[in-house]
């Protein structure tokens, strides 16, 4: 068995013991045979009583969220891998074009209206997007410069700009009542998703996952200089356009229903790299499996750990700090 | 310095004289704090202060720390209404230039809330900047009596501030008694749930839930302490409440359609309720004498048998002495009618 299929198996078998114990574990006690009784029952159709309001925590709280942490860890670590490769750099992360400050922006907008979650929810997926139209109009009509600098730059200070608008929407929300609203949101939850965001961010990352699955044999042509990849016959232009908003649509929707969740976008994708090596189509999935089972296990521990949440971007970078020093010291592989 | 000027300076400090006679008066937090006897424009630092600056001595606020938005400000006179914006001192989100408060010719600046070492600190820092007194007084419920009479000394109008620290002192002595009414056994569990999602809610001993403590009422949240918290949904169907208070409007219209939320006792039994906001809320925010009607309102929806069930006159007399308007019956029943704020 090859190190690849090793990896592979390993995380496939890590994130099916991980779904499973998420689903048994949670502030709601839900005992084993009660939560085979609920599944048996929806699948075989036999009938089961439950406690009262078990099935709303099985179906409606923990289901969707644990469906939600596999999907946005998945996007996370998607929309880095494409990042990276892309702009041959492994310090980049999916936010580098400003999609997560864009969202941000929109988010606190939202908050600051005093608007409903699921208007929230919009102005975030609405704000990631638009930032990153912004930064890649500006970015691709200046002349005479290397198109990825001009990109990388762009993103840069559009994103400082976006930046300073959040915190003066901060600076004039009302501090007993928006200001811990906006502090909660830009710290990044998933306790806030129902079943119809689960649907919503589904739908979208699966639609920016499709162009990235289809273009994964370019992909690796991305990360040789412009010039090589136009011999080969790549048109370098319209296959960056087309990674990019396919990374921004799985990071934007992500975004909108989790918050913003650091650190996965930026190292699971290395993780991947260690194991399997730089071939995108072989590293975009195992760093979507990583990615998915990493910020399930962060998830898992922020709900059960204290009867108040844990915020998970202080768990991603805890747990993955040395797990992924771990892995960089144990690994022989180059880049 | 040439003759005639120093004749107008010696004229002018003559003058001044009578004004800058010297009282001290010792704030909340055991400051002795120099300030003339008469106090004519008066800066608060923050919302909880504005209130107790604005009951004692309205003409003599300087301003709102934020401006009277149309629906707030029909609940004041118009000339106290319009008074400017001029941005909060302390805590979190400074906005005020503490230049402004020269600029204004202030003779005094009030803040009411914590008097933990931090907000101590600033009175002093900013004391010493300005050379204005600044007196930082108590703002928990229990010391409100007290911080109205300081403040009214300090105002020059002690009978005022004693009159109305009579009124907060009787009506939290009422409040104690018709609380020690109620049985343990009585008492619901209830979860009071901020933000739009409603999962924000308070730990035991955060000012966002002193009421909820006052009311010796069973806070489901209390197991931990702290101040403001994140928590889950299927935690809060695991203490599952039997009551839930919410400041949110956005939260109180999505709970009743959301499928997540209907097994909680507190949904079933429909005993989910809004706080009044106008002019200013009844629950937490600003942490003010305000609350004091949220004690009634709340001591209502925990336990009906032990609260009157009509509010009507004591909010009508709480604000005729806090606010210095009586509501119209139009405006009681908006306050009152707003769909959740009390059972139907």
């Amino acid at each position: 068995m090859s190190r690849g299929t090793a990896a592979y198996l390993g995380a496939l078998a890590a994130l099916a013991a991980l779904t499973a114990l998420a689903f048994a574990a949670g502030r709601f006690p839900v005992s084993i045979v009660d939560l085979l009784g609920a599944f048996g029952s929806k699948v075989f159709g036999f009938a089961y009583a439950l406690p009262e309001n078990a099935e709303t925590v099985i179906f409606r709280v923990r289901g969707p969220r644990v469906l939600a942490a596999l999907v946005v860890g998945a996007a996370l670590a998607a929309a880095g891998t494409a990042y990276q490769g892309m702009f041959r750099n492994p310090l980049v992360s999916p936010d580098l074009l400003g999609v997560s400050t864009g969202a941000a922006l929109g988010a606190v907008l939202g908050i600051f209206l005093s608007r409903d979650v699921w208007t929230i929810q919009v102005f975030a997926f609405a704000g990631g997007l638009a930032a990153v139209a912004l930064v890649y109009w500006i970015g691709s009509s200046v002349p005479r410069h290397d198109p990825l600098l001009s990109l990388v730059l762009t993103g840069i200070v559009i994103g400082t700009l976006l930046g300073s608008g959040i915190a003066l929407l901060k600076y004039l929300a009302d501090p007993y009542n928006q200001l811990p609203a906006i502090t909660y949101w830009l710290l990044g939850s998933l306790a806030a998703v129902n079943p119809a965001d689960l649907g919503a961010v589904s739908l979208l990352a699966l639609a920016g996952l499709l162009p990235m699955l289809l273009l994964r044999w370019r992909m690796n042509l991305l990360a040789l200089p412009d010039d090589e990849a136009r011999a080969l016959g790549v048109n370098t232009t319209r296959l960056r356009a087309a990674v990019i908003a396919a990374a921004t649509l799985m990071t934007a929707a992500a975004v909108a229903v989790s918050g913003i969740i650091g650190w996965i976008g930026l190292l699971v994708p290395h993780a991947a790299r260690l194991l399997v090596g730089p071939d995108f189509g072989r590293l975009l999935p195992l760093a979507m499996l990583l990615g998915a089972a990493f910020l399930l296990a962060v998830d898992t521990l922020c709900r059960t750990v204290a009867p108040i949440e844990v915020p998970p971007g202080v768990l991603t970078a805890m747990l993955g700090t040395p797990f992924f020093l771990w892995l960089f010291a144990a690994s022989r592989r180059g880049w | 310095m040439n003759g005639r000027a120093y004749i107008l300076l010696l004229a002018a400090s003559v003058t001044c004289a009578p004004a800058s006679a010297q009282q001290r008066i010792v704030d909340g937090a055991g400051r002795a704090v120099e300030l003339p006897t008469r106090v004519e424009r008066v800066y608060a630092a923050g919302p909880p202060a504005s209130m107790l600056v604005f009951a004692i001595a309205p003409d003599k606020l300087l301003g709102w720390t934020r401006a009277f938005r149309p629906n707030e400000a029909a609940f004041v006179a118009p000339k106290y209404g319009a008074l400017p914006e001029l941005g909060r001192l302390t805590g979190r989100g400074n906005t005020a230039n503490v230049e402004v408060l020269l600029q204004l010719k202030t003779d005094l600046v009030v803040d009411a809330g914590s008097t933990a070492e931090t907000y101590v600190s600033l009175a002093n820092r900013v004391q010493q900047q300005t050379g204005i007194p600044y007196l930082l007084l108590d703002g928990r419920l229990d010391a409100i009596p007290a911080s109205l009479r300081t403040l009214g000394r300090a105002l020059g109008e002690a009978t005022r501030g004693a009159m109305l620290a009579d009124y907060v002192e009787s009506a939290l002595k009422d409040v104690k008694a018709r609380v020690a009414q109620v049985k343990p056994e009585d008492r619901p569990r209830v979860y009071y749930g901020r933000g739009p999602a409603g999962l924000q809610t308070g730990l035991a001993g955060s000012i966002n839930v002193e009421l909820l403590d006052y009311l010796g009422a069973r806070n489901v949240a209390a197991e931990g302490r702290g101040g403001l918290a994140q928590v889950s949904l299927e935690q809060v169907l695991a203490w599952d409440p039997q009551v839930i208070l919410t400041t949110d409007p956005n939260f109180y219209a999505a709970v009743w359609k959301d499928a997540r939320w209907q097994g909680v006792a507190a949904i079933r039994s429909k005993r989910v309720h809004l706080a009044p906001h106008l002019p200013f809320g009844w629950f937490d925010f600003p942490p003010g004498v305000n609350r004091v009607l949220g004690l009634y309102w709340a001591g209502l929806l925990l336990y009906p048998q032990a609260f009157p069930a009509d509010l009507r006159a004591r909010v009508a007399e709480f604000h005729r002495l806090f606010y210095h308007q009586a509501p119209t019956e139009a405006q009681l029943d908006a306050l009152l009618g707003e769909p959740g704020v009390l059972p139907r």
